[in-house]
Parts: C-alpha cells; sequence; structure tokens
C-alpha cells in the first residue's frame, strides 16, 4: 500500500477519485452560475475568465448576482474578499502539510476550493499529502468548473423570461441554504438579524453593491458585542 | 464571444481579492488567533456576507418573503439542491397565483 501510494499515477488517480463526488454534486450549480451569467449578459469568454482566474463558487454566484454594467470592480473585489476569507484559515491549516511542495505551493492553493481542501486534509490524515494526489484532485475540480459554467452559460441563453420559473429566485434559495450551513444554534441569530437589517436598509438608500459591506459588517458587529465577555479576555 | 474591459478587469480584481486569501494562510499559518474577538469576527463573516446578499431580494414582495422563510424552515432537513428546487417552485406557484 506505502509503495503504491509513492507512485505518482495511482497518486493522481486517488486524487480524482476523492474529488469525484463533489464534482458531480457540484454540475447543477455549475450550469445553473453559467445560466444566471448568461442572464446578466455576460459572453462564455467572460464565464470562462472568470472561473479559471477567480475560481471560487460562492463568491462566483454572489458576483452574479450583483453584476451591473459597468461592472463595479472595486465593490465585486470587496465583496469576494470578505466572502472568501475564511480562506485564510484554511490554508493556514493546510500550510504544514504541502510545506514539501516548494514553489508549488502557490499554484496549489490557487486550486484550493473548499471540497479540495476538504479532501486534501482528510489525505493528510492517513499519511502525506503528496504534488500528484493534491493536483489530481484540484485540477480535475478546476478544469470541470470551467466546462461546467461555460456550458451553463451557452444553455442558459436558450431559456426566455426566467422569472416565469422562478428561475431569478434560485440564488436567493442558494445563499439562504449556505448561509444556514453556518448556524451555530441561536447565538448566530443576532448575527443574521443585523445584516439583514442593515443591509436592507442601505440597499434601500445607496445605488451599488455596497449594502453587502454594510450588512456584513453590522453581522460581525453583532457577533463581537453578543459573544460571551470571557471569549475577549482569553489569549 | 467577446471580453468587456469593465468585466475583465472586475474578474481581475475579484481574482487578486480571492488568490490573496489563499496565499495569506501559508504565511499567517499558526499565528492567527485561535480565540476572542477576531476569532469570533471570522466565524460570523461566512453567514453575515451570505444574509447581507440576499436579504434585499426577500422583501421584493409577498412571493419572494413567504419562499424565503419556507426555503430557511427546509434548509435545516433538506439537501441543497432539494431545498433550492423547493424554494424556487414555491416562489414560481405564488406568483403563477399573482401575489
Amino acid at each position: 500500500m506505502r509503495d503504491l501510494a509513492r507512485r505518482p499515477a495511482a497518486e493522481i488517480r486517488a486524487g480524482m477519485l476523492a474529488i469525484l463526488p463533489a464534482i458531480v454534486a457540484m454540475v447543477p450549480f455549475g450550469l445553473l452560475l453559467g445560466q444566471q451569467a448568461a442572464a446578466k449578459g455576460l459572453t462564455p469568454l467572460e464565464m470562462l475568465a472568470m472561473s479559471s482566474i477567480v475560481f471560487a463558487g460562492s463568491s462566483q454566484f454572489l458576483a452574479v448576482s450583483l453584476w451591473t454594467f459597468p461592472a463595479q470592480a472595486s465593490a465585486l473585489a470587496l465583496a469576494a474578499l470578505l466572502i472568501n476569507l475564511r480562506h485564510v484559515l484554511m490554508g493556514a491549516s493546510l500550510s504544514a502539510k504541502i510545506e514539501h511542495f516548494g514553489w508549488l505551493r502557490f499554484p496549489a492553493v490557487h486550486v484550493m476550493a473548499d471540497e479540495v481542501w476538504a479532501v486534501g486534509e482528510r489525505r493528510a490524515l492517513e499519511g502525506p499529502l503528496t504534488v500528484p494526489f493534491w493536483f489530481g484532485a484540484g485540477l480535475f475540480l478546476f478544469l470541470s468548473w470551467q466546462c461546467m459554467t461555460v456550458l451553463g452559460t451557452l444553455l442558459g441563453s436558450l431559456i426566455r423570461e426566467p422569472e416565469r420559473f422562478g428561475f431569478d429566485f434560485a440564488f436567493p434559495a442558494i445563499f439562504i441554504a449556505l448561509a444556514l450551513g453556518f448556524w451555530k444554534g441561536w447565538r448566530t441569530a443576532p448575527v443574521m438579524a443585523a445584516s439583514a437589517l442593515v443591509a436592507v436598509a442601505v440597499h434601500a438608500a445607496v445605488p451599488g453593491a455596497w449594502y453587502v459591506v454594510a450588512g456584513a459588517g453590522a453581522g460581525i458587529l453583532a457577533a463581537v458585542l453578543a459573544a460571551p465577555a470571557d471569549a475577549e479576555v482569553r489569549p | 464571444m467577446t471580453i468587456d474591459p469593465h468585466n475583465l478587469l472586475a474578474i481581475l480584481a475579484m481574482g487578486l481579492a480571492t488568490y490573496a486569501t489563499r496565499v495569506a494562510g501559508l504565511f499567517l499559518a499558526g499565528r492567527l488567533p485561535r480565540t476572542g474577538r477576531v476569532r469570533i469576527a471570522l466565524d460570523a463573516l461566512p453567514p453575515a456576507v451570505l444574509t447581507a446578499v440576499i436579504a434585499p431580494a426577500l422583501v421584493e414582495g409577498p412571493a419572494e418573503a413567504v419562499a424565503g422563510a419556507v426555503t430557511a424552515l427546509l434548509a435545516f432537513r433538506l439537501p441543497l439542491i432539494a431545498t433550492v428546487a423547493i424554494g424556487v417552485a414555491v416562489v414560481a406557484g405564488l406568483r403563477a397565483i399573482g401575489w
């Protein structure tokens, strides 16, 4: 088993097998993202550029839902930064396990989607995380994501009147489900309530995507204020 | 098959911001606080951002508000794709009856 694990081809195959269920689960979301992007007027080539340069599912959904013409680069970048801050923690946890990658660490983190990180961390529990395993999983997901999202833009432009079928509600529905995935009992309630109230108020008063930043800031403030006092004094 | 320069700029800015979060972890490993205010703020970030994104869309009308509430209840019980499918069906149904 150990000898087998050292062979690059076997490691690539193991990485691809580990990520396969995540890829299957992502097919409808990739198609949906492409369809929504096409509805906003983005071209297949722009979708391909976003899926390769950004390659972060939830921030791409967020960006497409906020997209305006001309695109607001600063607001979109700030929103992407905020929603992807969790990558800092994921990368910090992964850091020691990919130290032996050398300079390959820098391209390696670009393919660190949530799912790739998860299978990499799981692999690291059983033995050393190898370069072929990591890129086998990471590049497989990376290339599949380009295919799904671009295919979505090509198919999506065929759908007329998406509101009639409620397709425009797919985004809010996905975000509700994703947000509640972070539900940690009732202490999450003040975070979401503060965020929702401030976002609705700023959305009504200020044009552009700034309501996301304002709402998120209010939610974080609520989390810090609602936290038990002893959490602040501990190192 | 074209790329609008404004769109390309926005994509590059998003890409830079996202890569910064991915590479920062390599340099910050072991230096991030595991307790305290910073950790509480980081933990609250994803639900706070996601809630801020959707909240205005849910107060657009009664169909969106009702479908949003249904989706939230289902999200605790059902897998993501089933929750989204039912949420979309509820909003389409309510709009069809004129809500």
